[in-house]
């Protein structure tokens, strides 16, 4: 299977978003060849603006170009983005709701060998919570590649999460995303893996491991974080009467919050989360882990096979 | 400017500081001590100086101003509703359930706010990003900002001022309300954040210093900032908090304390 990193794909899509779009500006804070914006520097120079390393200042003039009817992308690693300018990402785009995509790479475990530091795993948390904040998380290049034109097309404050490693390419050209769509990836009666990111992969593997022991497991790619498709989540759980959530996030706060929340109200059904259980990451290969955490098909399908007791 | 000039001047900044007393005694809080010290330079901004038109307050060639000191919000207020983007009769309404009149800045709500603000340090910020903007686009509008010199202590401050000197904004004229005084006390007590000249010097800005209630000294230094058009300019002003108000000049305590009914009364006098 090919693998391409999802800020690979970014950096593609910004090119051939720029050549379209003059209103796209894109800023970074100095790691423009990591988050691969340095693509659309090289396309469009007069476009790209360095704000050094100074992510606070970076979140505020990317407000200012908004202010003055450019597109700006703010790119930088997902823990200095969510975590260092997070009063700026509040305060001074979305509370004004201006039209600012942030495009943080490096996001979750993934990132590896840097360490505990650089793992933001409270990313979707921390920008969920605020109001009119739009939340996208995508599975791999096409959809990443997608995500970025209709980002762009879509009036108001996005937050794009991107992954650092190689990953599978999971979708054909004729795939198709829209902001606040849920999509089937594979359809099963016996219990729903909802899956986000990267665990998107993972979970398509887990069910194939599942199918072998007679368990036919529905797999959704809940892409969109916020606004959650809810009415997606409440079909999938209708015909399953289980459901198990997957992501490269704190446990709490992430997509396994945000199905519950959407069950608790709707259609209360038995549900197991996947996710980093509330404890910081350390150093080490992304493969190692996402193992060493509990983030494989492994354990999805250990937690599949878990809810399904609970029915 | 004529005498005329400078007297009718006088007078709005005279109108506007009534108005910043009526509206934070009506609003029962808010902040009249840094409003009054900013009042000459926002009469000058949206008086003499800037390309505005309340008509079209997102006409794409106006200068824009950028309050990043954002609990100055009853200066602000004052001088748009003079200027005429919305009544004046509404400044009463301030800080209340259904007013638009947020008790900070909020551009989504106030007709002429620029930029929502009030976490210190972050409006400066989009001023820069306006100012880069609008070069990009090869405009040849100004971009104004005023900071308050408690909020140089955020760090924020000084990433957006390397950036504006980086980027060689000629467009972006910004003013220092030094009054001297923040929340818990005089700034060199608090956290000493002088010498202000060298460091604004130090970060490649051109710097100008004035008596920020002297309406022809900052007539002079925005002419002298724009001659200079490679690199950003800050008008370090010179000010009293509470100016104009005999019991609130200089004293900390009324940085976010309304006057009382009768306190107004004797302030309005003093005015008149």
């Amino acid at each position: 299977m090919t693998k391409i990193a999802t800020r690979d794909a970014y950096g593609k899509a910004l090119v051939r978003l720029g050549e379209h779009n003059k209103n796209i500006v894109v800023l970074d804070a100095d790691l423009s060849k990591s988050t691969k914006t340095a693509d659309f520097q090289s396309a469009y120079p007069e476009r790209f603006f360095n704000l050094g390393i100074a992510e606070q200042n970076l979140m505020g003039v990317a407000a200012g170009f908004a202010a003055a009817g450019k597109i700006p992308f703010a790119s930088t690693f997902a823990v200095f983005a969510i975590g260092r300018a997070y009063d700026q990402i509040r305060n001074t785009i979305a509370y004004p709701m201006l039209n600012v995509k942030i495009a943080a790479t490096h996001a979750g475990l993934t990132v590896g060998e840097d360490g505990g530091s650089h793992q933001m795993i409270e990313d979707i948390a921390l920008t969920r919570v605020i109001p009119g904040m739009t939340v996208i998380v995508p599975a791999d290049a096409t959809e990443t590649e997608q995500a970025i034109m209709k980002a762009a097309e879509f009036e108001g404050p996005v937050y794009i999460r991107l992954g650092r490693p190689a990953v599978p390419v999971i979708f054909g050209e004729d795939y198709t995303f829209e902001i606040g769509k849920s999509v089937i990836v594979k359809e099963g009666k016996d219990v729903a893996l909802f899956a986000t990111g990267i665990m998107l992969s993972e979970s398509i593997a887990a069910a194939e491991e599942l199918a072998a022991e007679g368990i036919d497991a529905e797999v959704i790619n809940i892409s969109t974080i916020k606004p959650l498709d809810t009415d997606g989540i409440i079909k999938s759980v209708t015909k399953t009467g289980c459901c198990v959530t997957c992501e490269e996030h704190n446990i709490i706060g992430g997509l396994g919050s945000a199905v519950a929340e959407a069950l608790a109200e709707n259609h209360p059904v038995p549900m197991e989360r996947v996710g980093v259980n509330d404890t910081f990451g350390r150093s080490g290969s992304p493969n190692e882990l996402l193992e060493a955490f509990g983030l494989t098909k492994k354990d999805i399908a250990e937690k599949a096979r878990k809810v399904l007791q609970r029915k | 400017m004529s005498a005329t000039e400078v007297k009718e001047l006088e007078t709005m900044a005279q109108k506007i500081r009534c108005h910043i007393l009526r509206m934070t005694t009506a609003a029962g809080s808010g902040h009249p001590g840094g409003s009054l010290s900013a009042v000459e330079i926002l009469t000058h901004l949206y008086f003499k100086e800037m390309n505005v038109d309340p008509k079209n307050p997102s006409w794409e060639d106006r200068d824009r101003f950028v309050l990043s000191k954002g609990h100055a919000a009853p200066v602000l207020y004052a001088a748009l509703a003079e200027k005429g983007f919305f009544p004046a009769e509404d400044l009463k309404t301030l800080r209340k359930i259904d007013s638009y009149l947020q008790g900070h800045p909020d551009m989504k709500k106030v007709p002429g706010v620029e930029m929502s603000t009030g976490s210190l340090g972050t409006g400066f910020s989009t001023a820069v990003g306006m100012a880069m903007a609008l070069t990009l686009d090869k405009k040849d509008n100004y971009v104004y900002a005023l900071l308050g010199d408690g909020e140089t202590q955020e760090g924020q401050v000084w990433e957006a001022a390397m950036s504006a000197a980086h980027y060689n904004l000629g467009n972006l004229i910004a003013f220092l309300d030094n009054n001297g005084l923040q929340i818990d006390g005089d700034i060199s007590d608090v956290m000493c954040p002088e010498p202000f000249p060298d460091k604004w010097k130090a970060f490649n800005w051109q710097v100008i210093e004035i008596d920020g209630h002297d309406l022809n000294a900052i007539a002079e230094a925005v002419a002298e900032a724009k001659k200079d058009t490679g690199r950003p300019a800050m008008i370090i002003a010179k000010t009293v908090k509470g100016k104009g108000v005999s019991y609130m000049e200089n004293e900390a305590g009324w940085h976010g304390k309304c006057p009382s009914p009768d306190e107004m009364e004797a302030a309005l006098c003093e005015l008149e």
